[in-house]
């Protein structure tokens, strides 16, 4: 039985005829496995009028595309979704079958593992393959973060693995590039599904979304009080930034869930992180160690942070921050102007 | 009405100590604790029992001495308590724990249908988030995850209407009954238990199920042996390397910061094309 699976697929989440990050990011990781494996690599995309995504999926590296198309399936519910996937897989039978850890991935990924009998390692933040046994070998941090767990699946196929985004990395798209696609139709009626979307509401408060800032100052306990967390709002403020905190900082109630950055958190890679006045604890780290250059700022030198950050300033952060923000105030001011000046 | 919650006993991962050396963990005076995340299912049941009437049920797969958070339960609010509790249980993954619990509720509905079960968003030692979507499945009941507020309940239409997170927003799901609920923390806080609640949960004593109480299991699939995944190892995470000391007193390290931001120019240009 399980020689007949073959092929790695990756479900492509889409949102508004957009496919979401993540998904993106799996095409770069799963075709690295299906390069090992010598099979072929394919997107799963379900939708209403989605059928242009396909040169995408291919430009990502995908050789393959199966796709849904249908007006049941305008937004997402495990229902219907479900069947679609269900059928793709238990008439193609792939080996290894990957979703993005998002809550519609995660929602999605349980359901057709359940009805495919078959195990599905959860978070994964870590992915190989064995090639001789052709084990997938799914790794998840546990218990925190402390540690690390490599969850194998011996005897179900597909061998399923929902991934944190933004751990793996996409592929530069190759323009123009073309594969297979596969077309079939969706066996649902409406009159027979449970559920209803009724509206979707997008919250538009949050200004600058923490997990596509560019610049995040994040500020830990190390800032003693509101007081002095009030400067990691200034300095975001100067840098055009958002602000970031530890969860510390979050229980003591100087800011909203919503900034904490970690495992309970969000996870964030923006160009520039700051941290300040925050130890490093692993759980804060998972959150931000992907940022492209992080500045730490603590006075502990030895602060596990300085191992997560690529400079390392020890000194006090109450002392420093105040100057840091008149030193950048003058030299944006200057930058400004001579850019006035060569626009001119 | 009745409702049931879902509930798991875990060890409290957030004092749990990792030995560096070899990678194990360090269990020991590691209390067992009611899943912190459970604890918000059972108060989101015990609010809509407050709402539109009946009963609200545990149900936990778990070791014998589950039966004392169990009893947290009922401090909380509960009516009534089920442990399923056999040797056979032990060592299940997501997969093997949902059939497990399928056969409990098909147990369980034979004295009294199940209108609306409630399971937590995940559990802190697994922490996968698998079992309450694999329950649903097994009994064909539709699956809602994420749910932050239960916003109507019509008993004679059978159909609820809940608000589910999304990473930008929520939306708004109507579903018929009954249905599978998993919940976030934020649906509600948990309240202090009644003193009436304490001294009834005291001496409450739950059901107690082994796997020959219930109706045609096949052990194949239960426990270590019915479970597809296995975790093959533990490892200590990837160390990070550390970077760049800044030398030099506050103003000296923040001209420093200043032109070392100021060399990577791009990154200030949604700051100057605001301004
Ligand atoms: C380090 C580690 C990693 C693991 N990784 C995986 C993995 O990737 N894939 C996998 O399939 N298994 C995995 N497991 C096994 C799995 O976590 C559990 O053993 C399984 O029994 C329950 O899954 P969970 O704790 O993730 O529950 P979750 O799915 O996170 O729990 C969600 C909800 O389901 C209900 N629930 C869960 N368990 C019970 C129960 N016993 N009784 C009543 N209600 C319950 C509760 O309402 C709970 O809030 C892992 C275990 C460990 C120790
Ligand atoms: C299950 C679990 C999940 C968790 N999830 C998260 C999560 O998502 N995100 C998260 O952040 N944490 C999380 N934590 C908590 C985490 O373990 C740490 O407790 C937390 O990150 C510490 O916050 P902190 O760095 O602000 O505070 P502390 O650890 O108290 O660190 C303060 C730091 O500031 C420094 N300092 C003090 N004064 C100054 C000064 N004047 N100038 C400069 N530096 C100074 C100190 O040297 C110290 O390093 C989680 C924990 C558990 C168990």
């Amino acid at each position: 039985m399980m020689e007949n699976n073959r092929g790695v697929w990756v479900y492509m989440e889409q949102k508004e005829g957009r496919i979401v990050n993540v998904s993106l990011e799996l095409l770069g990781a799963g075709r690295k496995l299906a390069d090992k494996l010598n099979v072929p690599l394919s997107g799963v995309l379900l939708g209403d009028k989605v059928k242009h995504l396909c040169p995408t999926i291919f430009e990502y590296g995908a050789d393959e595309v199966y796709v849904m198309d249908d007006p049941i399936l305008k937004n997402y519910r495990t229902e219907s979704f479900m069947k679609g996937v269900n059928h793709f897989a238990e008439k193609y039978h792939p080996e290894i079958f990957l979703f993005g850890a998002t809550p519609n991935g995660k929602d999605l990924a349980s359901a057709v593992a359940t009805d495919l009998c078959t195990g599905l390692t959860a978070d994964t933040t870590m992915l190989d393959v064995e090639v001789e046994t052709r084990l997938l070998e799914a790794s998840r941090p546990a218990f925190g973060g402390n540690i690390m767990a490599t969850i194998l699946c011996k005897k179900h196929r597909p061998q399923m693995a929902t991934v944190r985004p933004k751990v793996m990395k996409a592929l530069q798209p190759e323009m123009g590039s073309k594969g297979k696609i596969i077309e079939e139709p969706l066996d649902v009626e409406e009159e027979n599904l449970r559920t209803k979307v009724l509206e979707i509401v997008k919250d538009t408060k949050k200004k600058l979304k923490l997990d596509e800032a560019d610049i995040i100052v994040a500020g830990g306990k190390g800032l003693v009080d509101e007081k002095g967390f009030a400067l990691i709002h200034e300095l975001a403020e100067v840098l055009g930034g958002s602000v970031g905190a530890s969860r510390d900082v979050v229980e003591a109630g100087w800011i909203g869930h919503d900034h904490q950055i970690g495992q309970t958190g969000i996870t964030v890679t923006p160009k520039i992180y700051f941290a300040i006045g925050i130890s490093g604890a692993v759980q804060h780290v998972v959150g931000m160690k992907n940022s492209e250059l992080i500045i730490a700022i603590n006075k502990d030198a030895n602060a596990p942070i300085f191992d997560a950050s690529t400079y390392s300033v020890v000194g006090d952060a109450l002392e420093i921050l105040p100057i840091l923000i008149e030193e950048f105030k003058i030299a944006l001011k200057q930058e400004e102007e001579e850019g006035e000046v060569k626009h001119a | 009405m009745h409702i049931v919650v879902c509930v798991k006993q875990v060890p409290d991962t957030r004092i749990i100590k990792v030995n560096p050396k070899t990678n194990t963990l360090d269990r020991r005076g590691i209390p067992a604790i009611l899943n912190p995340f459970d604890s918000h299912a059972v108060e989101a049941g015990v609010r809509l029992k407050e709402k539109v009437g009946g009963t609200v049920s545990v149900l936990s797969m778990g070791p014998p001495n589950a039966v004392k958070m169990i009893r947290k339960c009922v401090e909380i609010g509960a009516d009534e308590g089920y442990l399923i509790s056999d040797r056979f249980f032990a060592g299940a993954d997501t997969l093997a724990t949902s059939y497990a619990l399928y056969k409990a509720f098909e147990k369980m509905l034979e004295e009294k249908p199940v209108d609306i079960i409630i399971c937590g968003k995940q559990t802190i030692d697994g922490d996968t988030g698998q079992v309450g979507p694999g329950i649903a499945r097994r009994l064909d009941i539709p699956p809602i995850t994420n749910v932050i507020e239960i916003k109507e309940v019509d008993e004679k239409a059978k159909k609820v209407v809940v608000k589910r997170k999304l990473e930008d927003g929520y939306e708004m799901i109507e579903s018929s009954l009954p249905c599978l609920l998993t919940v976030e923390k934020d649906i509600n806080p948990v309240s202090y238990s009644p003193l009436p609640n304490m001294i009834k949960a005291a001496r409450y004593e739950p059901t107690i199920w082994k796997v020959d109480d219930l109706n045609d299991v096949d052990k194949k699939q239960l426990g270590l042996k019915g479970s597809p995944t296995i975790v093959a190892k533990m490892f200590a995470p990837p160390k990070l390397e550390g970077g760049k000391k800044i030398e030099g007193n506050a103003e000296q390290q923040s001209k420093q910061i200043v032109s070392l931001l100021l060399e990577k120019p791009e990154l200030f240009e949604k700051k100057r094309g605001r301004a």
